[in-house]
């Protein structure tokens, strides 16, 4: 006989930095259900930007989440961009690539930072330091490049905010050069780690089936197989001229995410090299005046996966309406699927495998204060809506 | 000087509560203690319970659900329990001041001693925060 226990893990705990809740119903050791409850970072950042101009609004995006904060800058003036005509119609080429090497060095900076994370959870502390280690020559690269270490504030409407100086392109180059040993030790050191392997490989699961019913994006698709980047699906920036590959596992367990991650950063430093060699003159900003009225999306690939923007403008200088989708929230419900059925020792880790990022991911619901029970979502919000138009013409009549 | 008050100045235990963050302070503060900054050689470290922390390091613009979890932290943290603003969105919620979700900030919640403000703070001036926390203590 077994009896469930649930077990609360947060919003305040010391495995995650920022506020989730988790409610594990156990039985002995095996999870048999999982409810995930969020909202302890919801900033409103949605309606905040219908009450900002057009260039504030890339500042304020900037601030959904501090690991992905070119990402979704980038994601924001594309689809400004969009209504203008287009990246490639707007933008000088120069600034084109300062993008794309914003964006991969963020890439590597993340991956890293998940990589420690990741060795942190199954008890692999050297892991953790040593990753963070070689994360903070990129932060400096960011600092050099950008002038800050993370928020970087380089992606305006029309091009980018600073120039990569010539004489900083050799010091790029040779941290990226450092860098490059680096990766090949995780990768060994991942792959031939007897621990790691027993701890990653066939834990958390999420088959292809399931990846593609869930909708999951960006590298918890790639390692079931899914074949899908934006950067070549969907290409922005200067990616269709560049040679990379997109990295595929079939698996689809924690070690397969693992991998992806550690081979993407490999790709990212090509990338970059890259975009330093084939960096054109010219200028860095368009001068954009006015934005018309229109509607427009922008799509990038973030480090989690598929970010994307929608902007509607009526020819004020503020956006009408600002939609946001982040990856996190298509990754963050697989855990569903991978949790479900494992150990409570593997729970941890396999919650972090999707890199879930909760400031991204908020959402609102609004509870009804007298029963305190009833939550509501916009379906719900609607459907009172039209509940009351349905009373009020009864009344009426 | 404060017995209890003192021993807070050597080997801090910190508790950290994300407010309504963009994660950005949040890693800078793990950052002070991987290799580069390694805060530990000084005994100060992350605690996994309140209870344990002598000092509240709090981060993000104090939005309404967590306000309530975060009054309910600082009254189960043992007294004296230093508190420290961490980033510009915990000192002044910063842009979000007038989004719909944010509540007071975080000086009128809690008593605050020490600001670090930035965005996000880089992890010299967190330590630096932290070194001026210990004077003002070491000064009452």
């Amino acid at each position: 006989m077994s009896h469930k226990v649930i077990i609360p893990i947060g919003p305040y705990h010391p495995l995650q930095e920022e506020p989730e809740f988790f409610q594990l119903y156990d039985e002995g050791e095996k999870v048999v259900d999982i409810d995930i409850i969020i909202g302890y970072n919801h900033r409103g950042i949605e309606k905040l930007s219908e009450s900002k101009h057009f260039d504030q609004v890339a500042f304020l995006v900037e601030r959904i989440c501090g690991i992905c904060s070119s990402s979704h800058p980038y994601a924001y003036v594309l689809a400004v961009e969009d209504i203008l005509g287009g990246e490639a119609a707007v933008v000088p080429e120069r600034a084109v690539y300062i993008r794309t090497v914003v964006d991969e060095l963020q890439r590597i900076h993340s991956h890293l930072l998940w990589l420690g994370l990741a060795g942190h959870f199954i008890g692999y502390n050297t892991v953790w330091m040593w990753a963070w280690k070689y994360r903070e020559p990129v932060l400096d690269l960011f600092e050099m490049v950008t002038g800050n270490r993370n928020n970087y504030a380089m992606l305006k409407i029309g091009g980018v905010r600073r120039d990569i100086k010539d004489e900083d392109i050799p010091v790029i180059k040779k941290t990226l050069d450092e860098l490059v040993p680096a990766v090949r030790m995780f990768e060994g050191a991942v792959m031939d780690d007897p621990v790691i392997r027993a701890r990653l490989e066939g834990v958390g699961i999420l088959t292809r089936e399931q990846a593609i019913d869930y909708s999951v994006v960006g590298p918890t698709a790639r390692a079931s197989g899914l074949d899908m980047d934006v950067r070549r699906d969907d290409p922005y920036g200067a990616y269709a001229r560049l040679d990379w590959n997109i990295i595929v596992e079939k698996t689809g367990d924690i070690f397969a995410k693992t991998v992806i991650r550690i081979r993407e950063m490999q790709e990212s430093i090509r990338i970059i090299r890259q975009c330093l060699d084939k960096l054109p003159p010219g200028a860095i900003d368009a001068d954009v005046k006015d934005i018309p009225p229109g509607e427009g999306i922008g799509r990038v690939e973030a480090p989690r996966g598929e970010c994307f923007h929608y902007i509607k403008s009526d020819g004020t200088n503020r956006p009408v309406r600002h939609k946001i989708r982040a990856p996190s929230y298509m990754n963050v419900a697989s855990n569903k699927v991978a949790v479900i059925g494992g150990t409570l020792s593997d729970a941890t880790i396999t919650l972090a495998a999707v890199d879930p990022c909760y400031c991204c991911t908020e959402r609102v619901a609004v509870m009804r204060r007298d029963t305190g029970k009833k939550v509501m979502n916009g379906w719900d919000l609607i459907k009172l809506s039209q509940e009351k138009t349905a009373r009020l013409k009864g009344g009426g009549a | 000087m404060d017995f209890r008050l003192k021993a807070l100045t050597k080997s801090i235990w910190v508790f950290h509560v994300s407010a309504g963050s963009c994660n950005n302070c949040d890693i800078e503060i793990l950052d002070c203690l991987t290799p580069r900054f390694d805060v530990e050689r000084f005994g100060i470290q992350l605690v996994g319970s309140v209870r344990h922390a002598d000092a509240l390091l709090v981060t993000g613009a104090m939005n309404k659900k967590s306000i309530p979890r975060l009054k309910k932290i600082y009254e189960q943290a043992p007294k004296p329990c230093v508190v420290v603003a961490c980033g510009i969105c915990a000192v002044s919620q910063n842009m979000f001041r007038d989004s719909y979700s944010m509540g007071d900030p975080l000086d009128k919640i809690i008593p605050v001693d020490v600001y670090i403000p930035g965005c996000p703070p880089k992890p010299e001036a967190i330590i630096s925060g932290i070194v001026k926390l210990v004077k003002k203590i070491r000064g009452a």
